[in-house]
């Protein structure tokens, strides 16, 4: 269905290719994941095969891409439009109109179609993505992943046969990736659609895919069955790389073949006379309340975001806020910080050296420069925050803000991501590197308690590990962390504690291995392969195969 | 509604206000039109815009006074203030500032920003009760690539409000206090960048969902010559008619050759978009009503300052406090009738 012959994609400024010299074919009615760390051309490939590369972005491209027979060197994303639809990565930032219907409607207004058709299309496409109850709503006002599947249903209603999507559970909750997932299957097996796509979070999607293209850093690419590729690859899931440490075979891919092989495995790794697993994931021991909040609330106009949290963060302690898209994790973490509305409630923050019994200060009362050497909060876009045309003047203007020495912020950074060049222009960072730089800048002032918005959009398994790493060494200092995320694995890899909000609410709070371990929908990979052992990461597995009891 | 229903009304309002200087029929006016859209408006974001037109009309008002304070011609009458006048140096002959202010000179400046601030607010009130992505999806289909542009040049304005917001916030996470030149740069750069990669965003999404498509075979030559005919002919024409001396074939004539040609070239474009319309807005009974609404309420006072024109501009001299004409009432009523008329009976 899309041939790529010898293509090479040569972005304009740019000294190497993005793509090199990549030959790959996906085949009518198949589910193909495109993976490959950061930077690796992923997007430029997706964007190569329905012609937005490179008559969109500009560049140059050798060899040629057949979509359905059709070259996209004769022709323009628009004349692709009723083979390929394309979603991309920020469904939100693609809507046209106003409204679920119109937004449905738009590509066959552009396709001339008649009246009668669009209405039953529309109609069809509701009932395929179950958007039926959404029919007038304003697209503004959905959750993630009901902007996803609109995004998904108005290319579908042109028919398409092909489906391209950029990273589309990235931004969100597992249960709202479950359903867009879902969905994409059903095309795929029920009507026999081509689904092209990209996913950093593997472990949601490897499952479904039939065939899997990677991507190696230099821009090359090998494509092959799912367990042959991810054998080899550098970025797999924790699936994966619990098989091949236990030598499994055939590889599995989704929890229900793994457990089928996991039985000596779960015998091997039974706790011996010392005990099970019980304790707190990392070895550290949480000390004195940092942070403690009483009775938050959070009013967006009509909306009551956050009702009455209390939530205290302790010294040394990782914690981690989970639930739903639009549960008020976000507008919690900025009412802690202060910088964000709260309607009522107490936050306050023990300065360090205080003596415990001392009360601590709020926030919202400080001055801005005051309150980041209490609380310092890194936003869901942390772009934002940056606004200097080199990374160096970023850095000396972080310095000078904190009132930090010369060099701290820098190096605070080469500390995190190592190799970014000074000269560099901010926006041209990748996802982990301005996330790193943003991090650094926050950390110059040297708070007590950090917070995170969703830390690991869009980051790679080696970058999450570094981040993981930095949040360690931030508790190890006696700092308090608080991070909201999606990502189970993640938050396995680096939470004490886990906090879960629904609506606006606390529902459950507790060591994170009690958390996760009982969830359906939280529970980590490993977890789930290994449950009733209560094991939670690779790392645990492997540290409890090494020294038996 | 029909969007085009509220332009129809907006702009019979708009003539209205322009038919007079007095300051009760404008205020009235601008009261109408306010009920009208806190009546009917819903909760939208182009909606909530509307204050925003209030304000900018109260701008205008002042602009007016100020201009004439420091700056107006100082016409003569009973002196309120006598600022000193200040002279200008030779290469600004005629021009003098602040000199007496008058009462007569005063009222003129602030009738005609009243004026003006009225026609500024009739035109805030059909953006906010008309969606203007629905208003622009009634235009000819040889328009529609220039409409879609446009909407997108609309829509562009709320979101920088909010995004000047978001960044705002999020930069006082660096300690920033919001103030002075360097915060300004703060925020507009990334500000800019966020607006600039949407819009790039959404031309990739509309290409690629198949925007501007056109038909296999059409060329845009014949399109582009009947255009350019059209243009030289508007220019020739009106060239024609204002200069005396010129041939009298050049004046009417001409403009009317590039009106047909403009109509053909259009007709031509619009045949090489094939676009098709899910569900076009009805137009029926509550639409009309509306529309006659501002209709009439525009005619009402065209055809009294037509037949008497100082009816409705009050007199400055001799001063005298301005009266309502009853024809200026029932104008007034008309305008502000939709605020309770032309409601549909079961909204879809």
């Amino acid at each position: 269905m899309i041939r790529f012959e010898h293509v090479s994609v040569t972005y304009p400024g740019a000294i190497d290719p993005t793509l090199r010299d990549v030959s790959v074919v996906v085949p009518e009615g198949e589910m193909c994941l495109v993976v490959g760390p950061t930077g690796a051309g992923k997007s430029t490939l997706l964007r190569a095969s329905c012609g937005l590369v490179p008559h969109f972005t500009g560049g140059h491209l050798e060899g040629r891409v057949l979509v359905d027979g059709r070259d996209t060197r004769t022709h323009q994303p628009r004349d692709l439009a009723d083979v390929v639809g394309v979603v991309a990565q920020d469904p939100s930032s693609g809507f046209v109109t106003d409204t679920v219907e119109e937004e449905l409607a738009y590509g066959m207004e552009q396709l001339g179609l008649p009246p009668a058709v669009m209405r039953k299309r529309v109609e069809e496409v509701m009932d395929l993505l179950r958007l039926a109850s959404l029919r007038g709503r304003p697209l503004a006002d959905l959750s993630g992943g009901e902007q996803q599947r609109v995004a998904i249903g108005a290319v579908m209603t042109s028919h398409p046969r092909v489906l391209v999507l950029d990273e589309p559970t990235s931004a969100l909750d597992p249960a709202a990736a479950e359903d867009v997932l879902a969905a994409l299957t059903r095309l795929v097996h029920d009507l026999g659609m081509t689904v092209l796509l990209s996913e950093h979070r593997l472990e949601r999607v490897v499952q479904y895919t039939d065939r899997i293209i990677s991507l190696s850093p230099g821009g090359t690419a090998t494509q092959g069955a799912p367990e042959s590729v991810l054998r080899a690859s550098v970025v797999a899931p924790p699936i994966v790389e619990l098989g091949r440490l236990a030598g499994w075979e055939p590889l599995p891919l989704s929890v229900r073949d793994a457990r089928r092989q996991a039985a000596p495995l779960r015998a091997l790794l039974q706790p011996g006379p010392r005990g099970g697993l019980t304790g707190s994931v990392s070895a550290r021991e949480a000390g004195a309340p940092v942070l403690v909040a009483r009775d938050v609330h959070v009013r967006h106009g009509q909306v009551h975001a956050v009702r009455g949290v209390d939530l205290r963060l302790r010294a040394g302690e990782v914690t981690a806020v989970m639930g739903r898209n639009g549960a008020g994790k976000s507008s919690l973490l900025w009412a802690l910080q202060g910088a964000g509305p709260r309607s009522r409630g107490s936050v306050l923050v023990h300065a360090p050296g205080a003596r415990p019994t001392a009360r601590g200060q709020e926030p919202a009362q400080l001055s801005p420069a005051n309150t980041r050497r209490l609380i310092a909060l890194v936003p869901q876009n942390p772009t934002d925050l940056l606004y200097l045309d080199t990374v160096a003047h970023e850095l000396e203007a972080s310095d000078r803000q904190s009132g930090a020495r010369t060099g701290t912020t820098a190096d605070l950074l080469t500390h995190l991501a190592p190799g970014i060049t000074p000269d560099a222009h901010p926006r041209d960072l990748s996802e982990g590197q301005r996330l790193a730089l943003v991090l650094a800048i926050q950390l110059s002032a040297d708070p007590r308690v950090l917070l995170l918005d969703e830390p690991t959009r869009g980051l790679d398994y080696a970058t999450k590990q570094r981040l993981a790493a930095a949040l360690a060494e931030h508790a190890g200092a006696g700092g308090a962390t608080l991070l909201s995320s999606h990502d189970v694995e993640f938050v396995a890899e680096c939470a004490d504690r886990v906090v879960v909000l629904a609506d606006g609410e606390v529902v459950a709070d507790g060591a994170a291995r009690e958390i996760l371990v009982a969830s359906p929908t939280f529970a980590p990979q490993v977890a789930k392969i290994l449950h009733p052992l209560g094991l939670l990461t690779l790392t645990e597995v492997r540290h409890t195969l090494g020294a038996p009891a | 509604m029909h969007p085009l229903a509220w332009w129809v009304w907006a702009l019979g309002l708009g003539v209205a206000a322009t038919r007079t200087t007095n300051p009760a029929v404008l205020g009235l006016l601008v009261a109408s039109v306010v009920l009208v859209v806190m009546a009917r408006r819903a909760d939208t974001p182009w909606a909530r815009a509307f204050p925003a037109y209030l304000v900018l009309g109260a701008c205008i008002v002042v602009v007016r006074v100020v201009f004439y304070v420091v700056v107006g011609i100082k016409t003569p009458g009973t002196v309120l203030i006598d600022l000193p006048r200040v002279a200008l140096p030779g290469w600004a002959v005629g021009v003098e500032l602040l000199g007496p202010v008058t009462l007569t000179g005063l009222l003129v400046a602030v009738y005609g920003g009243l004026r003006l601030a009225a026609l500024v607010i009739c035109f805030g009130a059909a953006n906010a009760l008309a969606n203007p992505r629905r208003a622009l999806r009634s235009l000819p289909a040889s328009l529609h690539q220039i409409g879609t542009a446009v909407v997108i040049a609309v829509s562009v304005t709320p979101q920088l409000v909010s995004s000047v917001a978001d960044v705002r916030r999020a930069q006082r996470l660096r300690g920033q206090d919001a103030r002075g030149v360097g915060a300004l740069v703060a925020c507009a750069v990334p500000v800019l960048q966020d607006a600039l990669d949407r819009s790039l965003d959404l031309a990739a999404s509309m290409d690629s969902r198949g925007y501007a498509r056109a038909v296999p075979g059409s060329s845009g030559r014949q399109v582009g010559g009947l255009l350019l005919l059209a243009l030289l002919a508007a220019a020739l024409g009106t060239y024609g008619l204002l200069d005396g001396t010129s041939p009298p074939w050049m004046g009417v004539p001409v403009l009317l050759v590039g009106g047909v040609a403009a109509v053909l070239g259009s007709v031509l474009a619009g045949r090489q978009v094939t676009r098709t319309r899910y569900r076009p807005d009805p137009w029926g009974g509550p639409e009309n009503l509306v529309a006659a609404c501002g209709v009439s309420a525009a005619l009402l006072l065209v055809v009294a300052t037509a037949t008497d024109p100082a009816a409705l501009d009050p007199s400055l001299s001799p001063l005298s406090w301005p009266s309502l004409p009853p024809v200026a009432l029932v104008s007034v009523l008309l305008a502000a009738a939709p605020a309770v008329i032309g409601l549909r009976r079961s909204p879809r």
